[in-house]
C-alpha cells in the first residue's frame, strides 16, 4: 500500500486514478483512456480475467492429465479437493442430468475467487510497476468491473433460459410465465411478476459481486491515500501506523470476502439453474 | 464504469472456459476419483472376503487335524491289537507244538520201555525154562508148563 503515485497530486484525483480503466476504443483502434460508447474494451480487466482463467485451467489441466486413481500428489490433492467440493454441492442442489453445470460451477468457483484475490494485491503495486513501463491506467481487480460480473451473470442468464425452454419446452415455457403462480385470469401481472424475477436473478447475482469487491478496492484505495502527499510532517508517522494496522486488518477480513462471494456467486448459479428447471 | 464491449468478450471467455472444463478438466479428474472409491470398496471388500475365508480355512485345517489324529489313534490300536493277537496265536501254536513234541517222546520212551519188558520177560521165560530143565534134569513138556511160565512172566513184569 506505498502511497507514492506519480498520476495524482490531490487525494481525489489519486482515487480517480485508480478507478479508470485502461481502456482501448475500437472504433478508433488505439488506447485512450477517456474512450466512451460501447465498443470500447475494459483491457486490464480482459487481460487480468483471461490471464487468471487460464493459470486456473493450467493447473487444472495438468492435475487432470497426470490424474492417476492411485495415490494423489500434492497438485492433484487440491484439484479433487476442489472439484469433490463443487460435485458435493452440484449434487446437493441440482438434480437434472446436464453434463454442463458442474464444470460450469467449478468454473465460477475458481475463476471468480481468483479474480477477487486480485484484491488482496497491494492497491498500488501493480498500477505503479504498469506506470513505469508506459502504461496510465490500470485496475487490477476485474470482478471490480462491471462488464466482468454481467459478462458472468448474463451467461448463467441465458443458460437458465435455454435449460428452462430445453425441460419445459417453449409452449411449456411460455405457459407458466404467463399462469404462474396466479393462475391464467391475472396473465399480465403474472408475467410481469416473471420479468422481475427473471431479470433480478442476474442482476443481483453480478452487482453482489460487484459491490462486495469494489467496496472493497475502494476502501483499500482510502487507506492508501492517509499519507498521501503527507511528505515528512509531523503527523505522517501516527498516519502511517493507522495506515499499516487499517490495511492488515481488512486484507484479513478480506480474504473472507473474497471466498464467499466466490462461494456465493457458484452456489446461486447452481440454484438458479436447478429453478430453471424445476416444474412448479 | 460504462457497460461496453468488455461484457462481450468476457462472456466469450467465459463461455470457452467452462468448455474447456467442461471438456478436459472435469471428467478425468471425476472419472479418477470414482476409480479410486471403486478400489477402495473392492479392497475392503476383498480383505474382508479374505478374513472369512481365512477363518473358514483355519476352522476346516483343525477338524482335518482332529479327523487325522482319531485315526491315527484308531491305526495304532488297530496296530496294537493285531500284535497281541499274534503274539496270543504264536505263543498257542509254539505251546501246542511242544506239546506235541513231548507226547511224541513220551509215547517213544513208553514204546520202547514196553519193547525192552517184552524182551526181558521172553529171556527170563527162556532163561527160567532152561533153568528148570537144568534142575529137573529133563525136558518139561513146555506146553504142560505154559500155565506156570504165563505166571512167572507176569511176576517178573
Amino acid at each position: 500500500m506505498a502511497s507514492a503515485e506519480e498520476g495524482g497530486s490531490t487525494a481525489t484525483q489519486y482515487i480517480q486514478h485508480h478507478l479508470t480503466n485502461l481502456k482501448f476504443d475500437l472504433s478508433s483502434m488505439q488506447i485512450d483512456g477517456h474512450a466512451s460508447g460501447f465498443w470500447v474494451l475494459n483491457v486490464d480487466s480482459l487481460f487480468f480475467s483471461i490471464v487468471l482463467g487460464v493459470f486456473f485451467l493450467y493447473f487444472f489441466r495438468l492435475a487432470a492429465k497426470k490424474v492417476t486413481a492411485s495415490e494423489p500428489s500434492g497438485l492433484q490433492n487440491f484439484v479433487e479437493m476442489v472439484v469433490d467440493f463443487t460435485d458435493t454441492q452440484v449434487r446437493d442442489i441440482y438434480h437434472g442430468d446436464s453434463k454442463l453445470i458442474a464444470p460450469l460451477a467449478l468454473t465460477i468457483f475458481v475463476w471468480v475467487f481468483l479474480m477477487n484475490f486480485m484484491d488482496l494485491i497491494p492497491v498500488d503495486a501493480l498500477p505503479a510497476a504498469a506506470h513505469a513501463s508506459g502504461i496510465e491506467y490500470l485496475k487490477v481487480v476485474p470482478t471490480t468491473d462491471l462488464n466482468i460480473t454481467f459478462g458472468l451473470s448474463i451467461s448463467v442468464f441465458l443458460l437458465m433460459m435455454f435449460y428452462g425452454i430445453k425441460v419445459k419446452g417453449g409452449v411449456g415455457f411460455l405457459k407458466e410465465t404467463l399462469t404462474h403462480p396466479f393462475g391464467p385470469w391475472l396473465a399480465p401481472f403474472n408475467f410481469m411478476l416473471f420479468l422481475v424475477e427473471t431479470i433480478a436473478k442476474p442482476v443481483s447475482l453480478s452487482l453482489r459481486l460487484f459491490g462486495n469487491l469494489y467496496a472493497g478496492e475502494l476502501i483499500f484505495i482510502l487507506i492508501a491515500t492517509f499519507t498521501l502527499g503527507a511528505g515528512a510532517s509531523l503527523l505522517a508517522i501516527p498516519m502511517f501506523i493507522l495506515q499499516v494496522l487499517l490495511g492488515v486488518g481488512w486484507a484479513i477480513f478480506h480474504i473472507l470476502v473474497i471466498t464467499l462471494q466466490a462461494y456465493i456467486f457458484g452456489m446461486l448459479t447452481i440454484v438458479y439453474l436447478s429453478m430453471a428447471q424445476q416444474d412448479h | 464504469m460504462s457497460i461496453n464491449a468488455t461484457l462481450l468478450a468476457q462472456m466469450i471467455v467465459f463461455a470457452i472456459f467452462v468448455w474447456f472444463t467442461m471438456k478436459f478438466v472435469w471428467p478425468p479428474i471425476m472419472q479418477a476419483m470414482r476409480d479410486r472409491q471403486k478400489r477402495i470398496s473392492e479392497g475392503l471388500a476383498s480383505a474382508e472376503r479374505g478374513v472369512r475365508e481365512l477363518n473358514e480355512a483355519t476352522a476346516k485345517a483343525e477338524e482335518m487335524v482332529g479327523k487325522a489324529r482319531e485315526q491315527s489313534q484308531e491305526i495304532l490300536s488297530n496296530a496294537q491289537r493285531q500284535a497281541n493277537e499274534t503274539l496270543d496265536r504264536a505263543r498257542d501254536e509254539a505251546r501246542a507244538e511242544g506239546d506235541r513234541i513231548v507226547a511224541a517222546a513220551r509215547e517213544e520212551v513208553d514204546q520202547a520201555v514196553a519193547s525192552a519188558k517184552e524182551d526181558l520177560r521172553r529171556e527170563v521165560g527162556e532163561l527160567a525154562v532152561v533153568g528148570a530143565e537144568r534142575i529137573l534134569k529133563r525136558e518139561i513138556d513146555a506146553k504142560a508148563h505154559n500155565d506156570i511160565i504165563d505166571d512167572l512172566v507176569t511176576e517178573i513184569r
